[in-house]
């Protein structure tokens, strides 16, 4: 739409004829328009930086209220009991035992989630023929779109009620080891918590999988193929090193996730007090979780409490988050390199 | 050995290894399959123009009848508050991001940013709870529910508009300069619409997600059968809420209304991811011209 003059002296066409106030809009700061549009962008960068700031001086404030009143050792007491229910109003509570809980769950997920994943990226980048691959990625995509409450509903009452028979099953196997234990009942256990956290990790981790193996050069793949590969050796050979860190950093955000999902394992879980160490009989609980279901009966001190084992789990979250980051880090440095 | 013909054994691995991708596929489809089937089949059953009309004020939990109008009405006003909050101040601040930060207060915002997509949203919740409830002592309300649903849509909709105004090239940013367009009305003018699909579509992938998020209005709505049309005053109720305290209950008709909830949510989810996947599509051309 453009004149295409050359990029000369010339004042641009269409402005007022007046010639003399040209040249200084080139050479001084920014017009009013700028300074208001370019400060109000600043604002609002500053404002998040404010907010997080803030919340997270009362989120601390809140959790160090409540760590303060507790008499016992918040991070390796299993006992929680904020609101001393059962101690005379002595706040006693720990997150040892919902930690436990939150880290068997999200790697029962990881370990049942991540293989299936990778397989499915595998397979809608390298196996499905190219005009399906599309459609097969978005049916994918549709298991992130199922909110988490569906989840939830749908593990309680419909995965769950065949979840005893698979239980038995491993029971049979692996009863053995105690963890694999149980006192003859099955379900709502942290091992069908598991399942449905692998069902929502599947989908994030499907897809950043995707992403990357898609990336896979194309000498790489040719080359391998050229040295007389089969389709499963030059996917040994080409994709899966390609894209170790990138999908191994998916997985470690898929974990993270899995760490923080709240409402589908607290609906999910039938929660016991205490360490449960068996997987597959009902019972355990998770941090997230604990909030969900403890929240709603908590007075000040079991909200504050509730708070304290929030700031836990983000911390956890986080520092997980960071590790992905840094994993993708050391690929692209040496891929720099 | 001859190049055309592996050997037996290679051959069976290359098989099973395709054989297992396929099941893998399978084997990811069956809980979709499941999950989409039994929500469809129960949540009919209850899905009807009074449930969609009509709350749980005076029912009792064993009665049939009912619905969720009250809780359809929360959660449209929670997310379209938090929208309205979030949509504007993600914009500046991925344009700030992209057309004028440099140094400290970028790199801050921007680790800021990566901090909060990886929030887990009970964490948000707990987050409103301390600064908003117990802190600045405000009581149980829908617009609780919008403060902490902003907080997850912020980094979601500042990350995808920034990836959007990334992609403008920068030649057509010169090219404004060099006719003396000043910067703002460069960036509102020329990179905004071009950049307006994407951002349409991450801001409504950003909505969708919100939209089912449970924790929150379990902590901040407060528990209401009854329509509260205003979001800022007395609890409100919210449809993931709703499904939620439906499955708490033995009881056939609350499940039964818990199932039909989940469905109107779905419907409601989807749609959204829909409308959002059409206008990548449909605009996509547009942006590229």
């Amino acid at each position: 739409m453009s004149s295409d003059t050359p990029p000369t002296v010339a004042e641009p066409e269409g402005q007022a004829p007046k010639p003399a106030p040209a040249r200084p809009a080139l050479t001084t700061k920014a017009g009013l328009g700028d300074r208001i549009f370019g400060g109000s962008a600043r604002g609002a960068a500053v404002f998040i930086l404010i907010l997080m700031a803030a919340i997270a001086a009362f989120l601390i404030y809140q959790a160090v209220n409540a760590i303060s009143e507790d008499k016992v050792n918040f991070l390796t007491s299993f006992t929680w009991d904020p609101d001393g229910n059962s101690t005379n109003g002595v706040p006693t509570f720990g997150i040892a035992a919902i930690a436990w809980g939150t880290l068997v769950t999200s790697v029962i997920g990881v370990l049942i989630g991540a293989p299936i994943a990778i397989g499915v990226a595998l397979f809608i980048t390298h196996y499905a023929p190219r005009s399906l691959a599309a459609v097969f990625g978005y049916i994918i995509d549709l298991l992130a779109a199922v909110p988490s409450v569906v989840y939830g509903l749908w593990g309680l009452l419909v995965l769950d009620p065949h979840m005893g028979g698979v239980s038995r099953i491993i029971e049979d196997v692996l009863g053995w080891i105690p963890l694999f234990k149980t006192n003859g009942t099955y379900g709502s256990s942290m091992f069908t918590a598991g399942v449905v956290l692998a069902i929502m990790i599947l989908p994030i981790v499907a897809a950043i999988a995707r992403e990357i193996y898609k990336q896979t050069p194309r000498e790489q793949i040719e080359a391998a193929y050229a040295l007389g590969a089969t389709k499963w050796e030059m996917i040994r050979l080409a994709v899966l090193p390609y894209g170790r860190n990138g999908v191994t950093s998916a997985v470690i955000l898929g974990f993270g996730r899995a760490l923080g999902e709240t409402i589908a394992v607290a609906m999910v879980l039938t929660t016991v007090p205490g360490l449960v160490t068996r997987i597959l009989q009902p019972g355990g609980n998770t941090i997230a979780a604990n909030i969900a279901t403890q929240f709603a009966d908590a007075f000040t001190t079991g909200r504050q409490a509730l708070i304290a084992s929030g700031m836990v789990l983000f911390v956890l979250t986080l520092l997980v988050n960071y590790a992905a980051r840094l994993v993708v880090r050391r690929n692209t440095r040496k891929a720099g390199a | 050995m001859s190049l055309s013909h592996p050997s037996p054994i290679r051959k069976v691995k290359n098989s099973a290894a395709m054989v297992l991708m396929a099941l893998a596929f399978l084997v990811a489809l069956v809980p979709l399959i499941s999950i989409l089937w039994t929500v469809i089949s129960k949540g009919l059953k209850s899905l009807n123009g009074d449930f969609l009309s009509h709350s749980m004020r005076n029912i009792s939990p064993q009665q049939t009848g009912g619905g969720a109008y009250h809780a359809i009405l929360g959660v449209l006003e929670q997310v379209a508050i938090a929208a309205a909050i979030t949509i504007p101040l993600s914009l500046l601040v991925a344009i700030y991001l992209v057309e004028y930060g440099r140094g400290r207060l970028a790199q801050a915002v921007t680790f800021f940013v990566d901090v909060m997509m990886g929030l887990p949203s009970i964490v948000a919740a707990l987050f409103v709870l301390s600064f908003w409830i117990l802190g600045l002592g405000f009581h149980a309300s829908g617009f609780a529910v919008s403060l902490a649903l902003l907080i997850l849509m912020m980094p979601i909709a500042i990350r995808s508009t920034e990836e959007m105004l990334r992609l403008v090239s920068s030649a057509l940013r010169e090219a404004s300069y060099a006719l003396g367009v000043s910067k703002w009305r460069t960036i509102v003018r020329v990179v905004l619409p071009t950049a307006l699909p994407g951002i349409v579509t991450g801001m409504m992938l950003g909505i969708a997600r919100i939209m089912g998020e449970t924790a929150p209005a379990l902590l901040l709505a407060g528990a209401t059968d009854s329509i509260n049309g205003n979001p800022f005053n007395g609890p409100q109720g919210s449809l993931p809420l709703f499904v939620y305290n439906s499955s708490q209950s033995s009881l056939q008709a609350t499940i039964d209304r818990g199932w039909a909830a989940a469905l109107t949510l779905i419907i409601i989810v989807m749609l959204l991811n829909l409308f959002a996947r059409l206008i990548a599509w449909w605009k996509a051309p547009a942006a590229a011209r």
